[in-house]
This record gives structure tokens, sequence and C-alpha cells, in this order.
């Protein structure tokens, strides 16, 4: 008797599970062969180069599957600098793309819904340059920002740029460039979280005494930070992996050049696939861990 | 102000020639209100009546477009809401998610720089026995816990003023019948003002020491509970607060103490100091419990009303009471509850009955005869609505 209720109760238990893990093994296999194809194994080829060594006497580019770590000494003795610039300037990019942003979708999100047209031509004036390809985008920019155009020569007759100054081919227009082209990026995601911010709660913190200013830091932006997290990384990840803006053909120029110019020349120019290979490794441990500690400690596990 | 600390008690709330207008339409039309420092106050109406505008204006949520608010003397019209010595606990709760309960309890403290905001919230928590959920989030509570942490948010404050909007209403029936009592030691304990906001007659009734029925967007009456349930002056109090059957007739005689008025035919009495008017056509009513169903023709007493004959043409058993409907010849329905003395019904439908009424317990009514129309007897806040849009669709028609 007592056996009998014990199995007949714990059967159905047992089943269940083992049921469900079965058909989400096979929802998810179609995701996890393209992860395997696409990911896993270029991965593995990009460690192998990474490691290979110049075949003896044989031509430029010609490698062999070796064990040679120096590989990864020996470029970040060599390009420790594009490395700390692709960083500094992917921070600064974010930075300065979270501050023009944030106002951005709080207006779009949240005081503009009282005119939901006015909300619906706003967001498409921020994924309106998608339509253009971003290359033509910062190209314009390049021309614009270019000597011997107006811009640049009010800037010198205001002093604010010296008479021999440039604005293409330095960090202010490389990070410029990155801001411009990641702003989107960076509004989508923070205005997803604002539009359904429920206001209610504000009327709560300003019951509760706090100013609007502090309710906007209390409320307002923890509440968001599910937005901030998506839209920074967005940003952050993308742009220090970047090589367009920082090209001399672009905004840049040899003294701007970040990781991503110096892998593309490596693997383009100079046919060392290896360096290329040990750098784009570096490149993603650094962000893996950079994004792996900023998620952890902006603490929106329950909000995400 | 706020940051002043802790109210030492409630203060009282002056309302004077409060407008307010939407674009559209007018919530609020020159409402004047005095709530005493230390009262229960309820403001009962259906929806849409603009009772939640009035708290939110009190509240400071909302600007009026006339007339001033007046917190313990002060004139805050103009005052943020945040600068207001006054609390609400929000019909959503609207606690904030990402903060734990311990921390919503403790953010009107902080904001105001109160000592020791940590064991003020505890203490607050304990008062609503929720003080070992204080470190979950808002979104692990029940309903019922969420309610209560509103509460304890709002009280930990010691506002002189707390205003309640339908903070009930989310409950169910037995967790609501709880909590009415909770609060109501809460606020005898602390002693500070509390306004709220219902739509529900029997929880303003049992909480409220002072009970103001509203009615497109301006109070129709005010006062204790048991006076505004025994002398409604309006048909409109008489039906949202409990039920009452009410007859149309032309006062014959003023003189005595007593106004007899002509209801097809019949004469009742109406005490004059319970009547609003006493010439002309009028409304008078009479609560269905205070009648008594006869089987046989009374005989006439002085002080007692007759109605009837009339024929028995509903008989539905409420466990308590019995509720009888009784047709009467050129009056309509009229509506009797009798305590079950014995088992079951004491008269079937299809019975011949009479009821009768004590003099002193009907009431005249203040409406214009045609502009209180006689609501169906179990006329309900939905009936008022259907009744209210037919009033407009006609008005519609007309224009």
């Amino acid at each position: 008797m007592a056996f009998a209720a014990f199995g007949s109760s714990a059967a159905p238990v047992e089943q269940a599970p083992r049921k469900r893990s079965w058909i989400a093994f096979v929802l998810l296999a179609p995701g996890l062969a393209y992860l395997a194809l696409f990911f896993l194994a270029p991965f593995v080829s990009l460690i192998i180069t990474s490691l290979s060594t110049p075949v003896e006497f044989g031509d430029v580019g010609q490698y062999q599957p070796a064990f040679k770590l120096e590989n990864y000494a020996t470029v970040v003795e060599q390009y420790w600098p594009h490395f700390l610039r692709a960083f500094g300037y992917a921070l600064a990019a974010t930075f300065f793309a979270l501050v023009i942003s944030y106002p951005l979708a709080y207006f779009i999100g949240v005081k503009a819904r009282k005119w939901p047209l006015l909300q619906a031509l706003m967001l498409t004036l921020v994924i309106a340059p998608f339509f253009i390809s971003f290359l033509l985008r910062t190209l314009a920019w390049k021309q614009l920002m270019s000597d011997d155009t107006p811009l640049v020569h009010a800037l010198k007759a205001l002093s604010i740029l010296p008479q021999d100054g440039h604005l293409t081919g330095t960090a202010f227009s490389v990070i410029f460039g990155l801001t411009y082209n990641f702003i989107p990026f960076m509004t989508l995601p923070i205005y997803a979280t604002l539009e359904r911010l429920d206001t209610r709660y504000l009327e709560a913190g300003s019951d509760l005494y706090a100013s609007p200013a502090t309710t906007f830091w209390k409320v307002t932006v923890p509440l968001s930070m599910p937005g901030v997290v998506s839209g920074t990384l967005l940003t952050f990840i993308p742009a220090s992996g970047d090589f367009i803006n920082a090209s001399a053909s672009f905004l840049g120029s040899a003294q701007t050049q970040m990781v991503g110019n110096a892998i593309e020349a490596n693997f383009l120019s100079l046919l060392n696939y290896p360096a290329a290979a040990a750098m784009s490794v570096i490149l993603m441990a650094i962000i893996l861990l950079i994004v792996g500690t900023y998620v952890k400690r902006s603490g929106t596990e329950d909000l995400l | 102000m706020p940051s002043g600390g802790f109210a030492e008690a409630g203060a009282d709330l002056e309302l004077v020639g409060i407008n307010k207008r939407f674009p559209g339409f007018t919530a609020i039309e020159d409402l004047d209100l005095t709530i005493p420092a230390g009262s229960f106050f309820a403001l009962l109406g259906p929806s849409g009546c603009g009772k939640t505008t009035t708290l939110r204006l009190v509240a400071g949520l909302e600007q009026p477009t006339a007339g001033r608010i007046l917190i313990g003397g002060k004139d805050v019209t103009t005052v943020k809401s945040f600068k207001r010595p006054v609390n609400t606990v929000f019909q959503s709760y609207a606690l904030f998610p990402h903060m734990t309960v311990l921390e919503n309890v403790a953010f009107g403290l902080r904001r105001r720089k109160i000592g020791d905001p940590v064991g003020k919230a505890h203490e607050a928590l304990r008062l609503v026995e929720l003080d070992h959920l204080a470190t979950r989030k808002p979104q692990q509570l029940s309903g019922g816990q969420q309610q209560r942490v509103a509460l304890a948010r709002a009280i930990v404050n010691r506002p002189a003023l707390l205003l309640l909007d339908e903070p009930l209403g989310a409950l169910d029936l037995k967790l609501r019948r709880q909590m009415q009592l909770e609060l109501k030691s809460i606020q005898s304990e602390v002693g500070l003002t509390f306004l709220h906001v219902t739509h529900d007659q029997e929880e303003a009734m049992t909480m409220a020491d002072t009970v103001a029925v509203m009615n497109k967007g301006e109070i129709e009456q005010m006062g204790a509970p048991e006076e505004l349930y025994e002398l409604p002056k309006t048909a409109f109090v008489a039906n949202f607060l409990g039920q009452s059957n009410l007859f149309v007739g032309k006062v014959t005689s003023s003189a005595g103490s007593t106004i007899i008025v002509d209801i097809a035919g019949v004469k009742v009495e109406v005490p004059q100091s319970r009547a609003q008017r006493h010439t002309g056509d009028v409304t008078i009513g009479v609560r269905p419990e205070k009648l008594m169903l006869q089987t046989t023709a009374p005989a006439p007493t002085p002080g007692v009303n007759v109605l009837g004959p009339g024929r028995i043409t509903d008989v539905s058993f409420s466990g308590v009471s019995t509720q009888y409907q009784l047709a009467v010849p050129g009056i309509g329905l009229v509506t009797i509850f009798a305590q079950n003395m014995v088992f079951g019904p004491v008269v079937n439908v299809g019975a011949e009955a009479w009821v009768s009424w004590s003099v002193d317990h009907g009431f005249g009514l203040l409406d214009e005869p045609e502009a209180a129309p006689r609501f169906a007897s179990d006329t309900d806040t939905a009936a008022i609505a259907a009744q209210t849009r037919h009033e407009l669709l006609a008005e519609i028609e007309e224009s």
C-alpha cells in the first residue's frame, strides 16, 4: 500500500522534467548547431592561428600549427597603446553617448507620452541614420570636419582651435565619430525601459518628500538601469573593436589607431595572422572581463 | 514644513472654493470642505464623482483651477507635493520595485533626514505585522501584504494628514474587514487626520467619524455615518448609502410637528424636523428595515403610517433577514427587510399584505420631485450611473 502510494506520486515528478528537457534540447538544437558552426569552430581556429609559427623557408603568410605563446607577449609589447586607445576611446564614447541619449530617451519615452505622434516621429528620427550606410555617414563627418571647411575656419576664428590645428585625425574626432555612430544603440534600449516607466512611482516619490531631482536619481534611474546596462554594452563592446572611425581614411590618423586597426592591418596588409589572432583573443578576453564585472556590479539581475 | 520632523498631531484640512477643470469636463465644482484635526474622514461616492481628484489636489499631485487648500491653517495651494506634510496610500500602492520593503518604508524618512530611519522603518513594519518580511522585494508579497507596506510607508512619516485612496480595493472581503479594523486602531493610536476616499459605503460607515457623500464634483451631504443613514437629505444619499423606499406626493398640511403628504391618495406623515421641504410636491422616504410587514389590515394608529394593501411579488431569503417586495397599487414597489425571527419567510409570493412604519422613521428629501427619480429599490452605483447616462442622452437629444 505505502509503496504503491510512493510509486505513483514519485513517477510523474520524475518523468515530467525528463520529457521537458528533451523537447528543450530539440528546440535548442538549431541554435546550438549554429553556435558550434559559426562561433565555436572559428574561435578554435582563431586560437590555433594565434599560437602558430611561420613555416621555415616558406612564403610570407604561410604558418604552421605550434604552441608559440610568445605571439601574445609580442603583440602586447608592440600594440599596448592600441589596446589602451581602444578601451579609452570606447569608454569616452560610451560616456558621451549615455549623456546625450538618456535625456533624449527620457523625453521620447516619458515626456512625449501625451503626444504619440511626436513620440513616433522622434523615434523615427533616432533610427533614421540607419537608412544610410554608416561608412557614408562617417565620411560625411570627415568632410564636415576636414581642414579648410567653414566649421574649422569658424573654430579657428574663435580661437577654440589653434591656427595649425586639425579636427580630423585627432582623438576628438574619433571619439566624436564613435559617439555619433552608437547613439541609436544607446537610445533605443533606454527608451524601451523608460517608455514602460510607471509614473505613479514618481508621484509616490514626490509624495514621500523627494524633490524631482531626488526622485530622478532614486527612482527613475534605478528603474531604467536595465536599459542603461544594455545600451552601454551595445555601445562599448562594438566601439572597442571598431576600426572604421579610427582609420586614417575616415576620422582618425596614425596617432589614433585602435586595436581594431592593428588587427585589420596585420590580417590584411602584413599577413601576420598569428599576431592578428592573438590580438583578437586578448580583445575578446578583456571585453568579457569588463562586461562580466560591470553586469555583476550594476546589480540589475532582478530587473532585467 | 516637512523637514521640521514628525507632526505632533493631525492637522485640519480646509478646502475653500476648489474648482478643478480638465479639458472637456469639470471634475470638481466649488468644493468647500473642512476636516477637523484628528478625525477619520471618508469621502464617499461613485466612480467619477471627483473624490480621487480631490485627494490628488490635497496631495499636490494636481493643481486646482481655482480655490485654496489649507493644511493646519497654512495655505499650501502653491506648495509642491514633496513639501506638503501629507502622505498618501495609493490605490496601486506604488511600492518601489527596486527597493526592499524596508527601504521602501525608510524612503520618506531618509529624504527628510530623520535620525535612525532603519529603526523607525522596522517599528512601522512591526505595527503592520510585516517586520519579518523587511528584506523582501515588494513583488514577492501578496496584495494584502503590499497594502500594509504601503500603509507603513505612509504612516512612518507621521504626516499631519494621511490620504487613503481606496487602499482596500484589491483585498478580499475577510482581509478587508481585518485591515479596516487595523486602520481604525492605527488612526486612534497615532492621532493623525485620515482622509479616506472610497466607493464602498459599508467601509466608509464602519471606519469614518465623518462621511461626506460626493456626487458629480459636489458634496451632497456630510455628517456622522448614523446621521447620514438615518436622515439622508437627498435621493442620491438615500440610495447610495443603503437602500430607501422613496415616494412622491403633495404636502396637504404642515400644521403641528409633522407634514402630511398625499401619496396616491394615502396620507403619510413625516416629522417636520426630518423633512427638508414643507410645501408643494415633495419626495419622502423610509428605510426598508424600518417597515413592518403585516398580513392583516392594521388599525389606524396615531404616529404610524400605513400603506396597502398590496401583493408580495418577491421574497428573497438572505439568512439574517428576508427581503420582501410589495407591489402597492398606485404607489409601486416597496422593499421591506424583515428579521428572521421565525424559521423562513412569514408570507409567500402573491399574498396580500400591508406595511406600516413609525412616523418618526420617515424623512423628507431636498430634491425637486421631478429631479429625484425614483430608483428601483435595488439601486446601486451601476443603476445610478445608468440613470445618469439616460438623462445625458435625453439632454443630447433635446439639443
